[in-house]
């Protein structure tokens, strides 16, 4: 009786191996990936499709980004309190992590590429750590951008012809593989962000 | 004479510091106002102080005004479910007692339609509307695009 057990349970372990390896090749497709994601969270950027221009005018896609560490974040210049608050922590975080941070893509994301241009980009980012690009491209463009990052935003209409953006506010992180590896909320302490931002580094 | 080449060195060491204003009317303190230097006009300009209600009673922040801009406004920035807007407030409750911040993230003025672009080093002037206290004028230190908070010399 014992002795059945432990061949059937052999036969079971045997037959859920040979499952697994054939899983395996699904499990790493993109469709299998794609099943199992969070409908929330990012993809990995191996998985991503956009195509943005940088504020230096350079093309820039997803797959430029794995091989290094990034951190990634949307917002836009005309914003007075959000953007200017994250992009302040983060060249905080920066000369905190001083060269450690060097490999490191930092990258914004325009939601609102109507106003910000290359250039507009360009002279905004030049108040900030050098090391944070500025990425916009067609209103498609940066739709397929946010689709991939799971980012949601939206023009709020002002008085006259002006508006301004609600958009998701966290600041993504990436491992050097492209693997999505945590988000830094808006209000987060900066004592936990430091070592996150550390373990993508690694 | 010792002291008054002290007092030129203290000064000279330390240009980027304020004395930060601080006005009260009736139980209402408002103190340390500041802003960011502007990128031209374009964009809507900053506005953060401190507000301390000493008073018995509840009161309300409900207009800025100011001829730095055409349209100031009353915003906080609100994250919920992880996205960022950016509602106007028809006023902030200082609440007696307490001590309500306009600061980065949050409750802040947004000076829209700006009249001339801030410059680093330079003042300019808000008109605060109390529901009760009335109005207060105070002059506003436009700090670099990199401040995070009020730099007094006052170490507050």
């Amino acid at each position: 009786m014992r002795r059945r057990s432990v061949i059937l349970l052999g036969l079971g372990g045997a037959a859920s191996a040979a499952a697994f390896t054939l899983g395996l090749g699904a499990w790493r497709s993109r469709e299998g990936v794609l099943a199992r994601q969070d409908p929330r969270l990012p993809l990995p950027l191996s998985l991503m499709d956009w195509r943005l221009t940088d504020h230096r005018g350079n093309a820039v896609s997803p797959d430029d980004w794995i091989g290094r560490p990034a951190m990634v974040f949307f917002g836009f210049t005309w914003c007075p309190d959000v953007c200017p608050t994250t992009l302040l922590d983060i060249s905080d975080w920066l000369e905190e992590l001083g060269s450690d941070a060097d490999d490191l893509t930092v990258a914004l994301i325009t939601v609102d590429p109507e106003r910000d241009r290359p250039e507009v980009l360009a002279d905004y980012l030049a108040n900030f750590d050098p090391r944070i690009t500025g990425l916009t491209g067609t209103s498609d463009q940066v739709g397929s951008a946010a689709e991939g990052f799971r980012v949601t935003y939206q023009k709020v209409p002002r008085e006259g012809e002006d508006y301004t953006m609600n958009h998701t506010a966290g600041v993504f992180l990436f491992h050097r593989d492209g693997r999505f590896g945590g988000i830094v909320d808006f209000h987060e302490d900066r004592r936990y962000t430091i070592p996150k931002i550390r373990r993508m580094l690694g | 004479m010792k002291t008054l080449i002290l007092a030129f060195v203290l000064l000279g060491a330390a240009p980027a510091a304020f004395a930060c204003e601080s006005v009260s009317v009736g139980g209402i303190t408002v103190q340390q106002p500041w802003s960011r230097v502007s990128i031209g006009t374009q964009r809507p300009g900053v506005l953060y102080l401190t507000i301390r209600n000493d008073g018995p009673a509840d009161d309300a922040l409900t207009a800025v005004s100011t001829p730095a801009a055409e349209t100031p406004m009353l915003h906080e920035t609100v994250v919920s479910d992880g996205i960022a807007s950016m509602p106007h407030v028809m006023q902030v409750p200082v609440p007696a007692g307490e001590t309500v911040e306009l600061r980065p993230g949050g409750y802040h003025g947004m000076l829209m339609g700006l009249t001339g672009p801030l410059e680093e080093g330079a003042t300019f002037p808000v008109t605060l509307t109390f529901a009760t206290a009335g109005e207060i004028t105070i002059p506003v230190q436009v700090l670099s695009m990199r401040a995070e908070g009020p730099e007094c010399d006052d170490g507050q």
